[in-house]
């Protein structure tokens, strides 16, 4: 029989520093203070959030044959249907309209995963809330980094079709940073919708139509210079920037408007909107879910 | 040296759907109901108020009390999970909370897996968790199960494996609700075998129970809640005696 604790303490001088956690009612500068530390530590427990996500992907898909390689079919024969049938319809090449259907519609599941899923970000992490104290952070980044992982499987149909079509992506550079604002455009999204879909329960619904129809307002299917004139309006769709920023470098899109400024305001508004509504309510969040 | 200094503490819940106008319709609301006001004039429930102790190491304190009176939230808030609305909430030294054996278990993964999300969680190297994963498996004796998803435990599996777990890990402070007293009358003697290691050093020990042999057994300090207030708080024989006497 073992009855001793597997990690016994070194025996511990009076002195010797341990850790203390003084928890008062916040107010004022500590609410940002304690959220900039929320998401450090966050980051410090990467490791975790990245098995939780592990994990998350591998219980989904038990006791499948094909797992997540369903959605790798999916995205295929989506793909291949609405490439033949769009291309007619809206009367382009179907040599340049397949990539870029492809490339689009690919994007776009992400897209749609991140805030279908942020909003449960917190309510679905309710047992690990109330079972120990740990940064919020964590299941922020246990949602993107699983999203992350569904969106790798989708990834070899863009590699497929861009190889079939010997499209070439035209600016490299402008990948790395665009790649970079959309990881953190989609943390602070999860972040912002975990916590509306905590307090308020009809988030999940709302946002679920409104991807809906941002889906069919966006340049998603269609491209962008289909539109004549005007094309400045689309500004106003956070979406069309932040997608075009991405797409642009590989499929060749003509834009004529700036994006790259307009990627970056919507960004800074989404991460200010967040960090701000995270600090005020982050201590609430326990009671919310 | 580990210590836990609680003052004024006050937790509230906020009523959101719907609750409220009903109770404004019932009368509830007001002085000498647990239902109140906050600055912004929305309905809570106050689960806490006016909770003041402090412990020192070797302290075993027991919260007893009826259903609803507050024990789970105060565990809760000592564990800095819900923080406090009122008041200030103090602890030194690491914390380990064992306050629902499915809590912080994801019961679709196994047992292994299980530990291993804990260890991660507690930042030990990947060797630690390997020794802790062997400790773990000794004392939960759960043979071939540890592989299995623990949704196919028996509750009493749970139980030892939730325990073994959050005492293989050990903690300056360990915050206990009453589950695990859910095991046999063998697994209780052994777990208190395991418990007296943990406890004999300089440590602390908050159990909650509503069971009065369980705290005359495991405690030398009870506070009574009733309420959500302290009602009484002393040496175990005395607030056990008067416990026992409530009208």
């Amino acid at each position: 029989m073992n009855d001793t604790p597997a990690l016994p303490q070194t025996p511990s001088a009076p002195d010797t520093i341990q850790p203390v956690l003084r928890l008062v009612p916040q107010g004022g500068l500590s609410y940002f203070w304690r959220a900039l530390n929320d998401i450090a530590q966050g980051f410090h427990y990467r490791m975790l959030a990245l098995t939780l996500a592990w994990l998350d992907i591998r219980l989904r898909y038990r006791g499948s044959i094909l797992g997540p390689f369903w959605l790798t079919g999916t995205t295929t024969i989506m793909v291949a249907a609405m490439g033949v049938l769009y291309s007619y319809l809206l009367e382009v090449n179907v040599h340049q309209y397949l990539p870029f259907l492809t490339f689009s519609i690919v994007l776009w599941s992400l897209v749609a995963g991140v805030l279908r899923e942020g909003c449960t970000a917190f309510t679905s992490a309710t047992r690990l809330i109330h079972s120990a104290r740990m940064p919020y952070t964590l299941h922020v980044i246990r949602v993107l980094v699983r999203n992350i992982l569904v969106f790798a499987h989708s990834v070899p149909v863009v590699l497929g079709v861009f190889l079939w079509f010997h499209v070439r992506p035209h600016h490299l550079a402008a990948l790395l940073p665009a790649t970079a604002l959309w990881l953190v455009d989609c943390f602070f999204a999860i972040m912002l919708l975990g916590v509306l879909g905590a307090r308020f329960r009809d988030t999940s619904p709302i946002v679920a139509s409104l991807t809906q129809i941002a889906f069919f307002v966006t340049p998603v299917i269609w491209a962008p210079q289909l539109m004549a004139t005007g094309q400045n309006w689309l500004l106003l769709d956070p979406f069309f920037p932040l997608i075009e920023i991405l797409r642009a470098p590989f499929t060749g899109d003509i834009v004529q408007v700036a994006v790259w400024p307009a990627a970056l305001g919507w960004s800074a508004l989404l991460g200010l909107v967040t960090f701000c509504l995270f600090a005020r309510m982050r201590t609430r969040l326990a009671y919310w879910v | 040296m580990a210590g836990i200094d609680v003052r004024d503490l006050e937790i509230t819940f906020p009523l959101y759907h719907g609750d409220a106008r009903h109770l404004r319709a019932m009368g509830e609301l007001g002085a000498g109901t647990r239902f109140a006001h906050d600055a912004r004039n929305r309905v809570v429930v106050q689960a806490l108020r006016d909770v003041s102790f402090s412990l020192k190491p070797g302290d075993r304190l027991g919260l007893i009390g009826g259903n609803g009176a507050g024990k789970t939230t105060l565990l809760r808030a000592l564990a800095g999970i819900y923080e406090p609305v009122g008041g200030s909430v103090t602890i030194r030294g690491t914390i380990g909370c064992l306050l629902d054996p499915q809590l912080g278990m994801d019961m679709e993964l196994t047992g292994r897996e299980n530990i291993r999300l804990r260890g991660m969680f507690a930042g030990l190297t990947r060797q630690q968790i390997a020794d802790v994963e062997d400790n773990v498996e000794e004392f939960a004796a759960l043979g071939s199960f540890m592989d299995l998803p623990m949704q196919t435990y028996s509750s009493g599996m749970t139980v030892r494996l939730s325990f073994a777990l959050a005492t293989a890990i050990m903690p300056d402070v360990l915050l206990m609700d009453e589950w695990f007293m859910a095991g046999d009358a063998a697994f209780r003697a052994r777990a208190r075998a395991r418990l007296e290691s943990l406890v004999s050093g300089a440590d602390i020990l908050v159990l909650s129970s509503h069971m009065s042999d369980i705290m005359a057994e495991w405690c030398n300090r009870l506070i009574w809640l009733d309420g959500g207030e302290i009602r009484m708080d002393g040496p175990t024989q005395a607030v056990l005696h008067a416990y026992e006497n409530r009208s």
